[in-house]
């Protein structure tokens, strides 16, 4: 799909590499000419490859769907970026709208004020006194009342901003009640593992799909967009964390290697995944849909591909999914006790040791 | 503390040359190499910065190519500069993490800091205050030579093992665990002992500036009429005595972490990476203060040279300066505002931060103010200083924006922060830097530059950063992630006009270069105030350049003397 693309990319890029190495650096000047030939010949062997990567994605195992995948397909543009794109991703959380709204209601045009006005200042000034319209400068360099009102004003601004924003940061700390569903999230180097206590305790792998023509970047994972309900490269997932919409979600986050972030653009959601630490928030979604999201704290070389993927569903269908993982159970039922000893096979892989210990005593402060 | 120095104070050094002609210097070696001479000094630190900044420019060039388009294009063939054999995709991958920390610490240690502090603060500081140099010529020399050894060790760490690839992809911040053993391989220990270095280096530079500017001030000039950029020197200074220790022990422990099998990090001996990151936004969000206000200095110099008034609300200025500098130590944590602080810790950060805005509201009013009534004269360095008003204060308010932790929660860690720091730095710093260039470029050189050259250098690159960083606001509002070499095709677009203006600002750097070649080829030779009656600070009583060791007999400054 893209090498006519890259191709594109590698004669429109070697300008830029052109003129920004030669002047920079001479030796890598020297050596500018590489990318060229070097791109070319990826998107030669690409081609070559084509056929090859899609007869592979259809072998490799566990990844084959002769059937489409019983998933949500993604509406364009909805929890995703939409290209050429100026402002916020729409919200579908409540907390997510308010603060798209103090973001655009209450910052932008505060601050877009300001720099206008320090413009039009500027602009006033060059009009006004230069050297031909103001021959004689005046020697003023003192006035009390001014400096008293360009401290004073910037103080109440500020204050009114801090009102909403404060606000905003209380009703984000609201606990998510005892009897919430608890979904815990791990982020590894370099995909995200969802775990649902209070389902039986089963937990899910989440890997990038692959993408077209680049390297396998995760091992048995088909490629993107060979399913129906694939949504956009770079975002989709082989295993979505599914949860329930309308009611408080708690979700647990920690990491099982470095420091990852668990970020959700539409959702208002930015977490790290701190080793050691379990970290909390509340997260309520508003209506059905698929959500995307990426690692948002570098950890290592596919900090890049390790994206999010929710998908948000009524509570019955999110009941009946449960029941069809293995071991999944609905909560707060008698077996659940049992369905977590099932569990225990797929829970074996889980996250560093040690790590079950610090839950507690790490408690979060979130 | 408000005494002026008794002309004893001066050190005896000065008295060695005190009969002899003014240019008598040196050889070439024991000039340069072992110099002991503020200017040379200064010299050495400005050609420095330019190089580093080269270097930093190359790779940020470097990533803008690779973000031109989705997909990995030039990463693979960039490994392969950095000597990788046949690079596997984490390698390649890898390059990415590589790129963005050299050029995110040789930009902020090796260039901004060199040319602004050691560069512009090891030239005019004495020059201001009437010293015929610094209190400790040779330590000013031992640091500079640290800074060069620094960057030496940091360009070494590019080509040795770093984990998955060659070279240390940890980010600038360096957070643990990635930096621990999240990266096996001696790279990551040579970039923290190349902050160990420019940090020690800093540190002695930091003494030297405090002593030079409490001790060795002209009789007359008392604290409360000291210029502007030696007032914004002396608090930088503060703030690097008092932040750098602190970095220096965190990458300490980062080192035994990684060698010698400490836990301060590792939750699984009981440490937390979290207190990492407490350690280095100490240090980091006063590092932010020590790259800007020396610009601030040099700003309210120039506005006020080009306005032909004094500069308005003097006592505000510069303590609003000190402001800047004592509430900077206690915003850190709004860096960490998604690590899982509690709901009053993320409350206080936000309101602290927020209260910064006001002095540096103070700042950019005042130089209005200034401004308002003069009779302006737009030669090139005032050009450059209004266009660092206007910068600043856009990447001022995307600050007030981030501020906010509830907010900050969409914005963290996307193209919006990129985009708010480049507008505080790479356009706000950056461009102080070019106008205490063109200010002061002809007094360090003797020759003139083109003022032609210099407006059309403005224009060039005002347009071209402005298209490299406005667009990557409306990326982080759209959720685009920071640190990704790849990117989701919705990204394209803004992507595509921001690597476009990098090749704008690049050009810009060629017109620069040749208004240099200009000026030592064909520049007239400057005057002793090229500026005219505007510049009233005491550099402009000296010939252009100055002689090699100045002010042998001090200057007295006048009661009445205006700033
Ligand atoms: C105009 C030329 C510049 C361009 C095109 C540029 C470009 C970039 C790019 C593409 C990144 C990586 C963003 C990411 O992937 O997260 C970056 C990061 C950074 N830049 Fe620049 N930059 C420029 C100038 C500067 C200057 C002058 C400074 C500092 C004084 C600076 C400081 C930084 C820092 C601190 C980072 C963060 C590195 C990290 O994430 O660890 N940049 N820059
Ligand atoms: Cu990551
Ligand atoms: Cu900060």
């Amino acid at each position: 799909m893209i090498f006519g693309k890259h191709a594109r990319a590698a004669s429109r890029s070697l300008l830029a590499l052109g003129m920004g190495l030669a002047l920079f650096a001479a030796p890598q000047a020297a050596t500018a000419a590489n990318p060229a030939a070097a791109s070319a010949a990826l998107a030669e062997q690409a081609q070559v490859d084509d056929a090859a990567v899609a007869a592979e994605a259809q072998a490799s195992e566990a990844s084959a769907p002769a059937a489409p995948i019983d998933r949500m397909k993604p509406t364009e543009g909805k929890g995703m970026p939409v290209a050429k794109g100026l402002g916020l991703q729409d919200q579908y959380s409540k907390l997510g709208g308010y603060g798209a709204w103090i973001h655009d209601a209450v910052l932008m045009p505060i601050i877009t004020v300001i720099s206008l006005f320090v413009l039009f200042l500027l602009i006033w000034v060059v009009a006004r006194y230069n050297r031909r319209a103001n021959p004689v400068a005046s020697k003023t360099s003192h006035n009390t009342l001014i400096e008293v009102i360009w401290i004073l004003v910037p103080v109440l601004i500020l204050a009114g901003i801090a009102v909403p924003s404060i606000d905003l940061l209380a009703k984000q700390f609201k606990p998510a009640g005892a009897d919430a569903l608890t979904v815990k999230v791990t982020g590894n180097q370099w995909n995200w593992s969802y775990t649902y206590p209070d389902n039986g305790e089963f937990e899910l792998v989440s890997n990038m799909l692959n993408l077209p023509n680049y390297p396998t970047i995760n091992n048995g994972v088909r490629v993107v967009k060979t399913d129906p309900s694939d949504g956009p490269a770079q975002l989709e997932v082989d295993n979505r964390l599914v949860l329930p919409v309308g009611e408080p979600i708690r979700m647990q986050i920690t990491a099982s290697d470095v420091i990852h972030s668990f970020a959700v653009p539409s959702l208002w959601f930015k977490l790290d995944a701190v080793p050691g630490r379990i970290n909390e928030k509340t997260l309520q979604i508003d209506e059905p849909g698929v959500y995307y999201g990426q690692c948002s704290e570098l950890c290592g070389p596919k900090h890049g591909y390790m994206p999010i993927a929710i998908e948000a569903l009524p509570r019955d269908e999110y009941n009946a999914w449960v029941l069809k993982q293995a071991g999944g159970v609905i909560d707060g039922q008698d077996e659940a006790g049992q369905a977590a000893d099932d569990a225990a096979g797929a829970e074996a892989d889980a996250p560093a040791e040690g790590e079950a210990a610090q839950t507690e005593s790490q408690a979060n402060d979130a | 503390m408000a005494t002026t120095a008794p002309p004893e104070s001066i050190p005896a050094h000065s008295d060695d040359h005190a009969h002899d002609d003014h240019d008598h210097k040196p050889a070439f070696f024991a000039r340069w190499f072992m110099s002991t001479n503020h200017k040379d000094i200064g010299t050495l630190y400005l050609i420095f910065a330019i190089f580093a900044g080269l270097i930093g420019g190359a790779f940020s060039g470097m990533m803008r190519v690779e973000l031109a388009e989705p997909g990995i294009q030039y990463l693979d063939t960039f490994a392969r500069w950095f000597g990788a054999v046949d690079p596997d995709f984490n390698a390649t991958l890898h390059t990415w993490n590589v790129l963005i920390t050299a050029h995110g610490l040789i930009m902020v240690f090796f260039m901004v800091m060199p040319a602004i502090i050691g560069g512009f603060g090891n030239w005019f500081v004495p020059l201001m205050i009437g010293a015929p140099d610094m209190a400790f010529p040779r330590m000013n020399n031992i640091s500079f030579w640290m800074t060069v050894a620094g960057f030496c060790s940091l360009l070494i760490s590019a080509f040795v093992p770093g984990g998955l690839g060659i070279g240390s992809g940890v980010g600038w911040t360096v957070y643990a665990p990635l930096s621990t053993y999240g990266s096996q391989g001696p790279s990551t220990d040579f970039a923290i002992f190349a902050l160990h270095l420019a940090g020690a280096a800093s540190i002695m530079g930091a003494i030297n500036f405090i002593t030079t500017i409490l001790n060795m001030r002209a009789p007359g000039m008392t604290i409360h009429k000291m210029p502007l950029f030696v007032w914004s020197v002396l608090v930088t200074a503060f703030l690097l005595l008092l932040a750098l220790p602190v970095l220096a022990a965190a990458i300490t422990m980062l080192i035994t972490d990684r060698n010698f099998g400490t836990t301060f990090f590792d939750p699984a001996g009981g440490g937390d990476p979290v207190l990492y990151q407490h350690l280095f936004w100490f240090f980091g969000h006063p590092e932010v203060y020590i790259m800007i206000l020396p610009g601030f200095g040099i700003i309210s110099h120039i506005v006020a040279t080009f306005s032909k008034k004094p500069v308005f609300g003097y006592l505000g200025m510069a303590y609003a300066m000190v402001a800047i500098g004592v509430v900077g130590f206690i915003v850190w944590a709004h860096h960490m505002y998604t690590t899982g602080m509690s709901v009053n810790t993320k409350m206080y950060f936000t309101a602290a931060t927020m209260v910064i805005a006001v002095p540096t509201g103070i700042k950019i009013f005042s130089w209005v103010a200034t401004m308002w009534g003069g009779s302006l004269e737009f030669k090139s360095p005032m050009v450059w200083a209004m266009g660092f008003i206007f910068l600043f204060t856009v990447g001022g308010v995307t600050g007030v924006v981030l501020a906010n932790g509830g907010v900050d929660d969409v914005l963290h860690d996307t193209y919006y922060v990129v985009a708010h720091f480049h507008y505080v730095l790479s356009l706000g710093a950056v461009t102080a830097l070019f106008a205490g260039f063109y200010y002061w470029f002809p007094k360090m050189s003797g020759r003139m530059h083109s003022e032609f050259l210099s407006h059309l250098h403005f224009w060039v690159f005002f347009v071209g950063v402005n298209t490299i960083f406005f667009p990557q606001h409306f990326l982080g509002l759209q959720g685009m992630p920071r640190r990704y070499p790849d990117y989701a095709e919705a990204y394209a677009y803004w992507n595509e006009i921001s690597t476009i203006g990098y090749m704008i600002m690049a050009a810009s750097l060629v017109i620069w270069f040749a208004n240099i070649i200009y000026a030592f080829t064909a520049g007239k030779k400057a005057e002793d105030n090229y500026w005219g009656e505007g510049a009233t600070t005491l550099e402009w009583t000296l010939s252009s350049p100055p002689p090699f060791h100045q002010f042998e007999t001090l200057p007295v400054i006048d009661e009445k003397a205006v700033h």
